[in-house]
């Protein structure tokens, strides 16, 4: 492809007149916040880059009323940071996926987490990011300015167009300015860890686990790796969190509740941490030579996907309690292409998405063969905030429904 | 009525029989209603200041009958206006003269219940406590309980969006559903979601949830069930002043506690409870807060200390903590019977529903003070402290001329003040009729527009639940017109092409 053009707002009547002139001209744009994204999905076919990383900062951050407002181009880490300063956080634990596909850490921006609803292992118990978002200000592909939900909390003034901002992938509206809600960080952390757990004994103990009134936060299941190097076995994990002395007791009775079904062992504090970042940044799956599948499926049935698929050199992490299936499959893998990863996942009531391939297979992906009248309603409403389909031409997320 | 509706079409009118004929041909049975005294019920829903009789009633028993009834309308362009329990309090269901009143009541069977997946496929007929209810034996709930629990479907909540005094820490009905099945107007049944966490395309569930029933007509609801949990304690904090108790709760989740509830009532909400109730709320406070935590036992005693120190520390007169079970339902009781209590001491009353910044809850009730003087009209306050969801009861006598309009009148003036202290038109009971023609005080022509697409995307002939949500009735022909950008003058520091 030719040399892109780029454009870097720094102001929000900036993006509108630059939406309105390509939508004038019916003129591509590729809307990128950091791009720790851009490989990811299909490529974008456009020749002009909107790089939204100008209009950066945090507007409002009020601490008490739980919300913190901040343009789209903020990145995470100066969010995650200022929050922390009052012991708050974004619950939904977003994460950059710069590191995922090879690209430097650190991009990842509130924009792109917002338009990619990212959300990581707290998705389990606490939403993802389109529960967290309250409002937004954005550019529509018609390019006119509008704003959608509010600032506070609690909200059911008009359509949630904040829902539908998430996850949109830039394919609706250029994102200005967004308002997310916040909640205190847990004050303490506990870890209960099984070993040895077979993936179907894993995912039978997180549903246990989930039918107690211990409000675990997070599960997640690494098997043991294929070559099975003795000391490394299979590990369950149960997240706990909130305040010590609840944490404790909640500990204590898990572990009781559980033994049927394996003994556990607990690990608190920065320990817990650095496990569920290993979770986050997927530690346990190969990068190299590997293609990334994402299955998503009714919670009980993530054990099913491995002996569905059928093959011995595709390593797994499940996460969000058996509901999130990450696969690594070798490139030169048959199944790297996905017509049966994705065939398994719609079988099991769920869905899977390509996240890391080389150009040619993400290129080649074609769209789900989903139901036709869902498609057509979102083409519909596609074209009734880009109608002439100018925002990030390629993606097309009508046809994933 | 004082919301002007959309004029009746008088073809509809006049084929009145015509559609009868139809409809009885798709629903058998008892399930046409078209006597005029059998419609009295229908008239209203829990706004009983507007009313209007429908054109007839339907009450269809499954989807197939839906789609027929739906698809029949669309082709001969007859509006549907759907209902659930009726306990709208926004005139969400407020039959159309000319439309067929859609009720859901007979679709009320739990589908499935699936303990594995921690999910449960209802029909929209079923009320919210009932869900509860069939999986209470396995320590399971559904989180969100709005007040109108027992009557209430999850029909209703899902087109609503409905919250309840825990939604603070559990989250609104958009959180807890999973998965949909909607039927939109042209008879086509659309699934969204399911019992995976996440779906692939456009959130078009979240657009779903909320959206007063103008987008489809919901026939299945996958529910998220959570584990109840294992107890729960409630405090009485009354406070010689509102500034005081507003402290009080900030404080609280400053502490980082998100407490399971965090209820606020004035001077004459808790007076006209304890009137009611005896629920043995303090007379002597201007503002009281019931704050409750929940988990183990360990956790309650733990967040209880954390609680009571600080209500101590701004100032609180009263702190009393449930000691049972019984006591901490009685403090419950008074609170939850605010609105029943309110209707003994006036012969009406408006509730009011609108969302502030926490922060300004004492500036908004001086402000609410002074205006119920300037109108003539006693107010009482009823608060979801912890997420500045106001819920003002203005005292009224419908029987007095003018009084109904006064509290119309002073009800805007209120809703008008959240959105201008930063906050919105309604936090958990809808547009409805009510607050439609307020809604350009949150968004202006373009961001409207933008909403009103989304309904020519799902009913581009606008049949389904008509005059509501939107102030201005556009056609989608002319939403669909591209404007011109300002004269599209060219941002000259630009790159070109």
């Amino acid at each position: 492809m030719a040399q892109q053009v780029r454009y870097t707002p720094a102001t929000a009547a900036e993006v509108e007149l630059i939406v309105a002139e390509a939508a004038a001209d019916k003129r591509g744009l590729e809307v990128c916040g950091g791009g720790s994204k851009r490989l990811l999905r299909r490529p974008i076919t456009s020749t002009a880059l909107l790089d939204m990383s100008a209009l950066a900062g945090i507007t409002d951050y009020d601490p008490d009323e739980l919300v913190v407002t901040a343009l789209a181009g903020t990145p995470l880490v100066e969010i995650e940071t200022a929050l922390a300063e009052r012991q708050q956080m974004l619950a939904f634990e977003p994460f950059d996926h710069g590191p995922l596909l090879g690209a430097a850490p650190g991009r990842a921006t509130l924009g792109g987490i917002v338009a990619a609803n990212v959300s990581g292992s707290r998705r389990l118990s606490i939403g993802a990011a389109r529960d967290h978002i309250l409002g937004f200000t954005a550019v529509s592909g018609r390019g006119e300015a509008l704003k959608g939900g509010g600032a506070v909390v609690k909200n059911v003034t008009g359509f949630d167009l904040p829902k539908l901002m998430a996850g949109s992938w830039g394919t609706l509206a250029v994102l200005i300015c967004i308002t997310m809600r916040v909640l205190p960080r847990p004050r303490a952390e506990t870890t209960v860890l099984f070993k040895g757990l077979s993936d179907e004994a894993a995912n039978r103990l997180m549903s246990a686990a989930l039918a107690l009134p211990a409000a675990v936060a997070a599960a997640a299941h690494v098997p043991a790796p294929g070559a099975a190097a003795a000391a490394t076995r299979a590990v369950t994990a149960l997240r706990l969190e909130g305040f010590a002395p609840s944490v404790e007791v909640r500990c204590r009775e898990l572990l009781r509740a559980l033994e049927p079904l394996g003994a556990g062992e607990a690990i608190a504090g920065e320990e817990s941490r650095a496990f569920w970042h290993g979770v986050r940044t997927l530690d346990a799956l190969p990068r190299a030579g590997h293609v990334l599948w994402r299955i998503s499926v009714p919670p009980a049935c993530g054990w099913q996907v491995p002996s569905l698929l059928a093959s011995d050199c595709v390593p797994y992490v499940y996460d969000w309690a058996g509901a999130l299936v990450w696969a690594a499959v070798p490139e030169n893998d048959p199944h790297a292409a996905g017509a049966e990863i994705r065939a398994i996942a719609r079988s099991l009531g769920g869905h899977a998405r390509l996240i890391r391939a080389p150009p040619a297979m993400r290129e080649a992906l074609v769209p789900a063969d989903g139901e036709q009248g869902l498609k057509r309603l979102a083409q519909r409403l596609k074209a009734a905030f880009d109608p002439h389909g100018i925002l990030n031409p390629g993606l097309d997320l009508a046809a994933e429904a | 009525m004082p919301v002007k509706m959309p004029a009746p079409d008088s073809r509809t009118l006049a084929r009145r029989a015509q559609i009868i004929k139809a409809m009885r041909e798709i629903v058998p049975g008892e399930g046409v209603i078209d006597q005029r005294d059998e419609l009295a019920p229908y008239e209203s829903d829990a706004l009983t200041a507007y009313a209007q009789r429908p054109l007839l009633v339907v009450l269809p028993e499954n989807t197939a009958q839906i789609c027929a009834i739906l698809r029949w309308c669309n082709d001969h362009q007859v509006r549907v206006v759907p209902r659930g329990a009726g306990t709208s309090l926004s005139g969400g269901a407020l039959p159309a003269q000319d439309g067929i009143l859609l009720a859901l009541s007979r679709l009320n069977r739990i589908l499935e219940i699936d303990y594995d997946n921690r999910a449960a496929v209802v029909q929209p007929g079923v009320t919210n406590l009932a869900v509860s209810q069939a999986v209470a034996a396995r320590g399971f709930y559904y989180a969100p309980d709005p007040s109108s629990q027992i009557a209430c479907t999850i029909g209703g909540n899902v087109a609503e969006n409905s919250g309840g005094v825990h939604c603070l820490k559990y989250g609104m009905t958009a959180h807890n559903v999973l998965g949909l099945k909607i039927v939109l107007m042209s008879g086509e049944i659309i699934e969204l979601g399911g019992k995976a966490l996440d779906m692939p395309g456009y959130d078009l569930l979240g657009l779903a949830i909320g959206s007063e029933g103008l987008l489809g007509v919901v026939t299945e609801v996958t529910l998220r069930l959570l584990v109840r949990p294992q107890g729960a304690q409630a405090v009485l904090l009354g406070f010689a002043g509102v500034a005081a108790a507003a402290q009080c709760v900030a404080d609280v989740i400053a502490h980082g506690i998100i407490p399971a509830g965090m209820e606020m009532m004035d001077r004459p909400a808790i007076h006209a409870a304890e009137d009611f109730l005896g629920a043995g709320y303090p007379r002597d406070v201007d503002a009281l807060l019931i704050v409750e935590v929940d988990g183990p036992q360990e956790e309650c005693r733990h967040l209880m200390q954390l609680v009571t120190d600080i209500a101590a520390r701004n100032g609180a007169t009263t702190i009393r903590v449930s000691a049972s079970e019984e006591e901490r339902l009685r403090f419950w009781a008074g609170r939850k019977a605010a609105f029943p209590a309110i209707g003994r001491i006036s012969p009406d009353y408006y509730c009011i529903d609108g969302t502030i910044p926490r922060r300004c809850l004492p500036e908004m009730l001086t402000r609410m003070t002074d205006m119920s003087r300037r109108h003539g009209l006693r107010v009482a306050n009823v608060f979801h402290a912890g997420d500045g969801n106001l819920h003002p009861l203005i005292l009224y006598d419908a029987n007095v001329p003018g009084e109904l309009d006064r509290a119309e009148a002073f009800a805007a003036e209120i809703l008008r003040a959240c959105v201008a202290m930063g906050g919105v038109l309604t936090g958990e009971h809808g547009v409805g009729v009510e607050k439609r023609d307020l809604m350009g005080e949150m968004f202006n022509e373009v961001d409207l527009a933008h909403q009103e697409r989304i309904k020519c995307a799902f009913d581009p002939a606008m049949l389904l639940n008509p005059g509501k949500v939107f102030p201005n009735l556009h056609r989608c022909a002319e939403l669909g017109r591209m404007h011109v950008h300002h004269g599209a003058v060219a941002f000259p520091d630009i790159p070109r092409f």
